[in-house]
C-alpha cells in the first residue's frame, strides 16, 4: 500500500506539487492523469524519490520511504519510463538483469528470472536475450523496459507514460499484457499518462491533476458521473461521457437473467462494443454467452441506455 | 593524376643525390647513372607495371600487391645505388635519395594506403599490417641494406644517442597525454555535472590553445624558473626554466582542451532516458557514471585522446627549441647545420609514430564500437 501524505514540490517560487495526498491500495492500479505541467510526472518521481518532497511523506506499506537511502529505495520499485530507457550497450538479458545484479542475486537465480520474464513477455530467450536493445522494435523494447522494472520482483511499479511512444494497435496489446501482469503477480502500479482512455481502460482508480493540485481522486465510473470540478468534467470528456461510462461495464457484470434472440456476444465483451453491435446489426437484443461458451443471459438496447447515464 | 605526376618525376627529378660531403650542395644522378643498366631496366619495368596497374586494375588487392612490390624494388633500387656510388670505406661521401625517389615513394604509398582502405580491413588486420610493416622496415635496417645512405650514416653517427631521443620524445608525448587524461576526465566529468562550468572550463582551455607552442614555453619558463630557483624540492624533481618542465607542462595544458570537450559531448550524448532509467532503478551517481555513462561516452572521449597523442607527437619537436630533448633534437641540430640529412633523421621517425598512433587508437576505438555489433550478431 502507497499512502502520500500532504506532498508538495516547489522549485523556488514555482509550487509544482501542492499539497497532494492519496492511497494507492495493496494490488490495485492507480492512473495519476493530467495535461503537461500538471505535476503528474513529479508526483510519480516523489514516490521513488528520483524527486525528493519540499515538504509531506510517503508511506510504503506503512514505512516512511525517507528512512532508507534513496537508492536503496528504489531497488524496491519498480520504474519504467517512455522511450524504455534500455541501456544500448547492454544485452536484453544484461537489461533485465540490473536490479538483481544490484541485489547480488545469485548468476543462477538471475538467469531463471530473465528467462522467465522473457516467456512471460512473448519474448522467445534463444533469440532475444543477446540481442541489442536497437535491434528490437518499438513494442518489444517497451516490453523489455516493463520486463526490466518486474525483474527483482517489486511489490510496487512505477510507470511514467511507459506506452507513450507506441502506436494505437500494439500500445493496446501492451495495454492487456500489463493487466495480464498485474493479475497474475497481484504488482501494485501507479501510472502517469495524459490519456483518459488508458486511464480508464488501466485505472482501478484514477488521480486527475491540475496546476500542481488533485482535483479528484477515485474510481472511473465515478469521474464521469459526480465529477468534483468543471476540470474534470471537461478532462473526462464531456460529448461522449455516455460511451465511455458503457465502456467501463462488461456484457457479464449487466447481463439479465433468462434468454433472447440475437446476436451473441462474449461476457468480457464491453457495453459499448454489445450496443455498437447491436446497432450495427438493427437488432434489439444480444445473448450474453460465458466463458465457457453457454448463454448466461442477454442484454437489451434499454437496459444498456439505462446503464450509460448516473 | 598520381601515375602521371610519378612518371615526370622519374623523368625529369634526379633519382638520388651524390655529395662528396654532408653539408655541400649534391650532384644529381638518374637512375640510369647509378644503376647497371638491367637493373635500372627491372626497376623501370617494375614501376611502370605498378603504374598500369594503378590505371588499369580495379581489384583492391591487386593494387596492393603491385604498390608493394613496387615499393620494396624501389627501396632496394635506392640502397643498391647508395652502394654503388659509396667507394668502399669511405665515410665522408653522402648519398642522399633524390626528389624522383621522394616523389614516387608518396605516390606508392598513397596507391597503397588507398588500396587497403578499400579493402576494409577490420582494426586487428590493420594493427598487425602496420606491425608487419615495421618488422620488415626494422629488419631492412638492422640487416644494413640501407647503411650507405646519407640518412643512416647520420644515424650511425647519433647511434648512442637516437634511442635516447626517441623514448624521450615517446614519454614527453605520452607522459603529457596521461597527465592530461588524468585530469581532464575528471573536469570533464565535473563539467557535465555542473553546466555552470562549462563556459568557462572551456574557453580557458580554447585561449590556450590559441597560444603558439613557442609563446606557451616561453610563457612557461619564467614561473617555472622562479618556482625552481625558489623552491629546493621542485629543482630536485627536475623541474626548472628550459627542458621537459615546460615542455611537458604546455603539452599537458594543449592536451586538456580536446579531452575535457569531448568528455562533455561524449557524456552529452548518452540517452537521458538511459541515465534516468538508471538512477530510477538505484543505481548509485557512481555506478551510473561507470556502468552507463563512460561506457557509452568511451568512443568519443577515445576519439580525443587520439587526436591529443597525434598532435602531442608532433609538437614535442618543438620542445627541443628549449633543451626538451626528443626526435626534434636531430631536426634543429640538422636545420642548424644546414645537414638535411640530419633533419630527416629526427623527421622520418616523428611522421612513423604519429602515423603509428592514430592507426592503434583508430582500431581501438573501432574495437569498442564492434564489441556492441558482435554481441548483435550472436542473435540469429
Amino acid at each position: 500500500m502507497i499512502l502520500i501524505e500532504s506532498l508538495t514540490k516547489q522549485y523556488g517560487a514555482t509550487t509544482v506539487v501542492d499539497q497532494v495526498s492519496l492511497e494507492v491500495e495493496r494490488n490495485s492500479i492507480a492512473v495519476i492523469v493530467g495535461t503537461s505541467g500538471s505535476g503528474k510526472s513529479t508526483l510519480l518521481r516523489m514516490i521513488n524519490r528520483l524527486v525528493e518532497p519540499t515538504s509531506g511523506r510517503v508511506l510504503l506499506d506503512g514505512a516512511d520511504t525517507r528512512t532508507e537511502p534513496a537508492h536503496l529505495l528504489r531497488r524496491r520499485i519498480g520504474y519504467a519510463i517512455q522511450g524504455h530507457g534500455l541501456f544500448p550497450h547492454r544485452t536484453v538479458a544484461e537489461n533485465i538483469a540490473t536490479v538483481p545484479r544490484l541485489l547480488g542475486w545469485p548468476e543462477a537465480r538471475i538467469h531463471e528470472r530473465v528467462k522467465e520474464l522473457l516467456e512471460i513477455f512473448q519474448l522467445d530467450p534463444a533469440v532475444y536475450a543477446g540481442a541489442l536493445p536497437h535491434q528490437l522494435s518499438g513494442g518489444q523494447q517497451q516490453r523489455v523496459g516493463v520486463a526490466r522494472a518486474l525483474a527483482a520482483e517489486p511489490a510496487v511499479l512505477l510507470m511514467d507514460e511507459p506506452f507513450g511512444a507506441l502506436d494505437p494497435i500494439i500500445r493496446a496489446k501492451a495495454q492487456a499484457d500489463l493487466l495480464d501482469i498485474q493479475r497474475r503477480f497481484g504488482t501494485t502500479m501507479v501510472l502517469v499518462t495524459h490519456d483518459m482512455d488508458e486511464a480508464f481502460h488501466l485505472g482501478h482508480r484514477v488521480a486527475v491533476m491540475s496546476e500542481g493540485r488533485l482535483l479528484q481522486y477515485d474510481r472511473p465510473a465515478a469521474l464521469l458521473t459526480h465529477p468534483a470540478d468543471p476540470f474534470v468534467a471537461r478532462m473526462t470528456g464531456l460529448n461522449d461521457r455516455a460511451m465511455k461510462l458503457l465502456a467501463l461495464t462488461t456484457a457479464g457484470e449487466a447481463a439479465l437473467p433468462g434468454s433472447s434472440e440475437g446476436p451473441q456476444v462474449g461476457a468480457s465483451a464491453s457495453l459499448r462494443e454489445v450496443l455498437s453491435e447491436l446497432v450495427w446489426r438493427g437488432a434489439a437484443s444480444a445473448v450474453v454467452l460465458g466463458e465457457d461458451g453457454t448463454p448466461c443471459g442477454y442484454l437489451t438496447v434499454a437496459a444498456i441506455l439505462a446503464r450509460g447515464r448516473p | 593524376m598520381l601515375t602521371g605526376v610519378a612518371s615526370a618525376a622519374l623523368i625529369g627529378l634526379p633519382f638520388v643525390v651524390f655529395k662528396s660531403n654532408r653539408i655541400v650542395p649534391g650532384d644529381p644522378r638518374t637512375l640510369q647513372e647509378v644503376l647497371p643498366h638491367w637493373g635500372a631496366l627491372g626497376v623501370q619495368l617494375m614501376l611502370l607495371l605498378a603504374a598500369a596497374v594503378a590505371l588499369g586494375v580495379a581489384e583492391a588487392k591487386s593494387r596492393l600487391a603491385a604498390a608493394l612490390a613496387a615499393l620494396i624494388v624501389l627501396a632496394l633500387a635506392v640502397a643498391a645505388a647508395a652502394n654503388a656510388l659509396t667507394p668502399a670505406g669511405d665515410k665522408v661521401v653522402r648519398v642522399a635519395a633524390g626528389g624522383a625517389f621522394w616523389v614516387l615513394l608518396v605516390c606508392l604509398g598513397l596507391m597503397a594506403t588507398d588500396a587497403v582502405t578499400r579493402m576494409r580491413p577490420g582494426p586487428l588486420a590493420r594493427v598487425l599490417l602496420l606491425a608487419a610493416s615495421i618488422a620488415i622496415i626494422g629488419a631492412a635496417l638492422a640487416h644494413g641494406t640501407f647503411d650507405n645512405l646519407s640518412v643512416m650514416r647520420e644515424y650511425a653517427v647519433n647511434a648512442a644517442r637516437f634511442p635516447r631521443e626517441l623514448r624521450r620524445h615517446v614519454w614527453l608525448a605520452g607522459g603529457s597525454l596521461l597527465a592530461a587524461v588524468i585530469v581532464g576526465l575528471p573536469l570533464g566529468i565535473l563539467s557535465h555535472r555542473v553546466p555552470r562550468l562549462q563556459p568557462p572550463v572551456l574557453g580557458t582551455l580554447n585561449v590556450i590553445q590559441t597560444v603558439p607552442a613557442i609563446a606557451l614555453f616561453g610563457i612557461l619558463m619564467a614561473p617555472l624558473g622562479v618556482l625552481a630557483t625558489r623552491v629546493p624540492a621542485a629543482a630536485e624533481l627536475g623541474i626548472s626554466g628550459i627542458g621537459a618542465a615546460p615542455a611537458v607542462v604546455a603539452l599537458f595544458l594543449y592536451s586538456l582542451l580536446p579531452i575535457v570537450a569531448n568528455t562533455v559531448i561524449g557524456l552529452k550524448r548518452v540517452s537521458q532516458a538511459a541515465v534516468e532509467a538508471a538512477r530510477g532503478m538505484g543505481m548509485t551517481g557512481r555506478q551510473v557514471l561507470a556502468r552507463i555513462e563512460l561506457p557509452l561516452a568511451l568512443p568519443v572521449i577515445l576519439t580525443g585522446i587520439r587526436v591529443v597523442l597525434v598532435q602531442n607527437i608532433g609538437m614535442v619537436t618543438v620542445a627541443a627549441l628549449i633543451g626538451g630533448g626528443g626526435l626534434g633534437t636531430f631536426v634543429f641540430q640538422g636545420i642548424g647545420q644546414t645537414a638535411i640529412d640530419l633533419v630527416l633523421l629526427g623527421a622520418i621517425p616523428i611522421v612513423g609514430l604519429a602515423f603509428s598512433a592514430a592507426v592503434l587508437l583508430d582500431a581501438l576505438v573501432e574495437v569498442l564500437d564492434r564489441q556492441r555489433a558482435s554481441a548483435a550478431r550472436t542473435m540469429a
